[in-house]
């Protein structure tokens, strides 16, 4: 039985951590994830879950708290975004190297400077090789299906990795939209209980935990990380599957959207995939024949549903909405270069950045994108082009 | 109270085979600490000469459980710790009483960590924060901290023809804490063994967050040789230099008072990172470093007798 | 330690094995030797409780010994001793014989 609810983003991701009920929450407010955490701290002053709530005096000791509580065998969320994500950053990759499973919605915000309180996707993307998992969300829907997700992806034992969830700022977190989630009794049993190996607490087995790891190690424990991030990828969709089943809302790395004969391609990631997929059933309408390759797993990256999903096309455009100044292309764009590298492709691929700060990007750009890709078909593009939507020349 | 004696009946829970310099008094103050609070403890420490020492892959010289995460944050991390110990505990998944106890050196605590150190005493969590100060950034190679002493020659303020030392005074961060208005702040050295022990004991009898700022004398960066850890600490009390009083709901103690109130010169003396103030051209930075402790200790007694009951 | 492989370590940096730099021997830093002499010894534990390296050796809360694979012959222990007792002594590594 499902619950029809109305809610933004953020209280739909909040909803969803009312469900895990965590053992501690650290947090900090920043705009625009505050609104989940004044939800949760509802939940708290209510007496509705049991959390801990640790309402620390920066991200910094946010991230670094949500460090030792699950040191100490708790689970384990926080939220954050922007800047904070920035802030915190020296302990994000510190949690991911201790392997420890707590999970992160993290509200996409374009960094500073200047500073902006809108969305783009440079806070996750400068975060792409901290170890985390990240889960981009389309809608408030996914925002909480990815949530409920993400706790068993994380502490799955062949994985024990921490997972960013994220959403688009405003777009996203501040959106009200009608969506479906599990009766409280579904979604605690898909939770279960976690137990950690290790514990601060256990003092009758005392462990050291954050060792100095030097030339003789270190290498090996990034090794087995890897490990952890590829096992990763079986365990998102064999979770995804599993909920599915649950839910009626199946998930996978990607969603292939009208991809399967499609001469033309949009690769995006988060709400603009929505607005990608209306622009696809209009010219799908018309006769044409397009489609919408949504990256749902950044971390780890699904190479074989991004070959399986530009088997047919002509031409490709990969959408970024961050830049990785002095690269030939956003983050994005270049990973799925390196996905196609060897696989002996021909299609012609073209980036294109849009949305800094906040920029809006409506149907009309993504249809501009289309019949620009019609006009580039077979054509060679240099990695280095990048072109510009919606930026005044 | 726990004297040598009540301690040497408690298990040893530091290892040998660490790596500190010999001679290392923070070590010291270390094995005092877990000889007192015992081995349901968890320890959290800073980046620093503690940590680096203690814990070089693939060995541990703690029996306790302990955590290292990065420097500026022992404090939020170890509040994280007593969080999730607060939530099992109230789900009833685990009941037995736990110390946390959280650490940093001067750098990780007057410096880089004082943020997330006075967040966490804010907030309440009940845990001791421990500083062992041993005056320097020791581990990076002795540069100068918050908690430098006027005068001391470091890497980064070395004694040179123009500037003789580090400018500043210490920041006064044992009176930061008490400012913090928490249970229990106090001073102490491993130099006074039964002291620092009796504190560690306080402090985590307490409900609440509590401080003790500890010196701990390094041979290597004050530069004085390593069998005299133990009397440079106590010269530091008997100088006034580094009182030993603690405050208990603001009510101040000095647990030591020197009859015989030594020169901080005799202190300086034989401390390599002091020798430049002897030259004649320095003589007037001792007598000002005197003034400021003069000033300071006289109105530690005064404030003593304000706050008795 | 034979160093192992990443199949065969704990994730995460974990040790599990409280204490065990026990096994990793510091003795050999050692320039000086502290030298006890039990008959002189009152057992008062200057030396103990400011050992850094663990290595003054109780039984039943008297000093028994000195673990030499882990003293760094600081000196702390014999400058403790009280000067009238003085049961420790400071030896050259190079002029004792074992
Ligand atoms: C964020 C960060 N900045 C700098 C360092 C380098 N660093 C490691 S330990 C240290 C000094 C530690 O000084 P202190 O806290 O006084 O401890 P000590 O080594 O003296 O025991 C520094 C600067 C670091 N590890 N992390
Ligand atoms: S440098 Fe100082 S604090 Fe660091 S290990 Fe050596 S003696 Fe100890
Ligand atoms: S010489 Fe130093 S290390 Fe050796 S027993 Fe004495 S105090 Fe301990
Ligand atoms: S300090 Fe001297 S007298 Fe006291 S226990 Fe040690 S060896 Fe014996
Ligand atoms: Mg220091």
């Amino acid at each position: 039985m499902a619950r029809r609810l109305t809610l933004s983003g953020n209280d739909a991701a909040a909803e969803a951590m009312r469900q895990i009920d965590p053992d501690v929450v650290t947090c900090f407010p920043i705009t625009p994830q505050t609104e989940l955490m004044h939800k949760f701290a509802e939940f708290v002053a209510d007496g509705e879950v049991k959390a801990e709530m640790v309402l620390v005096e920066s991200e910094h000791s946010a991230m670094s708290a949500a460090v030792g509580a699950a040191s100490a065998g708790a689970r384990v969320m926080t939220a954050t975004a922007a800047n904070g994500l920035a802030l915190m950053w020296e302990i994000v990759y510190i949690a991911a190297s201790n392997r420890l499973p707590i999970v992160m919605p993290v509200v996409n915000r374009a960094l500073s400077g200047p500073i902006n309180i809108h969305c783009d996707h440079s806070d996750t993307m400068g975060c792409r090789d901290t170890g985390w998992i990240q889960l981009y969300s389309e809608n408030a829907q996914e925002v909480y299906d990815n949530v409920l997700q993400a706790i068993r992806i994380a502490e799955n034992p062949d994985v024990l990795l921490p997972v960013m969830v994220t959403f688009d700022g405003f777009i996203i977190s501040h959106t009200v939209e009608v969506l479906d989630a599990l009766e409280d009794k579904d979604a605690r049993g898909w939770i279960g209980d976690y137990k950690s190996t290790y514990s601060l607490l256990n003092t009758d087995e005392p462990a050291t935990f954050g060792p100095l790891d030097l030339q003789d190690y270190y290498f090996e424990h990034k090794r087995q990380q890897i490990e952890g991030m590829n096992n990763a990828t079986a365990v998102i969709k064999s979770v995804g599957e599993a909920y599915g089943k649950l839910s009626g809302r199946a998930y996978g790395m990607t969603e292939n959207y009208k991809t399967d004969d499609a001469d033309y391609v949009v690769i995006a990631l988060g709400s603009t995939c929505g607005t990608a997929k209306v622009v696809v059933d209009e010219m799908r309408a018309e006769g044409k024949r397009v489609g919408l390759l949504k990256l749902r797993s950044f971390r780890p990256f699904p190479h074989a549903e991004i070959v399986a999903g530009l088997a047919s096309a002509k031409a490709v455009a990969v959408l970024d909405r961050s830049v990785s100044f002095g690269a030939p292309g956003g983050p994005v764009h270049k990973e799925i270069l390196a996905a196609l590298n060897g696989t002996g492709h021909t299609t012609s691929i073209v980036n294109y950045l849009y949305g800094l700060g906040g920029r809006d990007i409506s149907t009309t750009h993504i249809r501009t994108v289309f019949e620009e890709l019609e006009t580039v078909a077979g054509k060679s593009i240099p990695a280095d082009e990048v072109r510009f939507i919606g930026l005044r020349g | 109270m726990p004297a040598p004696k009540q301690l040497a009946e408690r298990e040893d829970l530091m290892s040998g085979g660490h790596r500190a310099c010999a001679g290392c008094l923070p070590m010291t103050a270390m094995r005092q600490m877990l000889l007192t609070a015992g081995k349901d403890t968890v320890v959290g420490c800073a980046t620093g000469c503690v940590e680096v020492v203690t814990t070089i892959y693939p060995y541990t010289a703690w029996k306790t459980p302990f955590i290292h995460n990065a420097f500026e944050n022992s404090a939020a991390t170890i509040s994280g710790a007593e969080a999730a110990y607060v939530s099992l505990k109230k789900q009833g998944k685990i009941d037995k009483k736990i110390n946390f106890v959280a650490m940093g050196g001067d750098g990780g605590t007057y410096d880089i960590g004082i943020q997330a150190l006075s967040g966490a005493m804010e907030r309440g969590h009940n845990m001791l924060y421990i500083c062992y100060d041993n005056q320097a950034y020791m581990n990076t190679g002795i540069q100068r901290s918050g908690g430098t002493p006027k005068g001391t020659a470091t890497s980064t303020t070395p004694a040179g023809k123009v500037i003789p030392g580090k400018t500043q005074f210490p920041k006064p961060l044992t009176e930061i804490m008490i400012a913090h208005d928490i249970p229990y702040v106090a001073q102490a050295t491993p130099g006074y063994p039964k002291d620092f022990s009796d504190k560690v004991e306080k402090a985590l009898a307490i409900d609440g967050p509590a401080f003790i700022n500890v010196l701990t004398p390094c041979t290597r960066g004050w530069r004085y040789p390593p069998e005299q850890s133990m009397e440079y600490a106590r010269l530091a009390v008997n100088t006034c230099f580094w009182p030993l009083f603690e405050v208990e709901y603001g009510v101040i103690k000095i647990n030591r008072k020197p009859k015989n109130i030594l020169p901080v010169s005799k202190w300086f003396e034989g401390q390599g990172r002091f020798r430049h103030l002897f030259k004649e051209e320095n003589k007037g930075i001792i007598d000002e470093i005197q003034a400021e402790v003069d000033r300071k200790w006289t109105l530690l007694l005064k404030r003593e007798e304000m706050t008795q009951a | 330690m034979r160093e192992k492989s990443w199949r065969e370590i704990p994730i995460g940096g974990m040790i599990e094995d409280a204490g065990n730099a026990d096994t990793y021997e510091t003795g050999s830093w050692r320039t000086y030797r502290p030298i006890w002499d039990a008959e002189k010894c009152i057992h008062c534990l200057a030396c103990w409780i400011a050992c850094p390296d663990s290595a003054i050796q109780l039984k039943d809360g008297k000093m028994v010994g000195i673990d030499y694979s882990h003293c760094k012959g600081c000196g702390i222990c014999a400058f403790e001793c009280p000067d009238k007792i003085a049961a420790l002594e400071m030896k050259l590594e190079t002029e004792v014989n074992d």
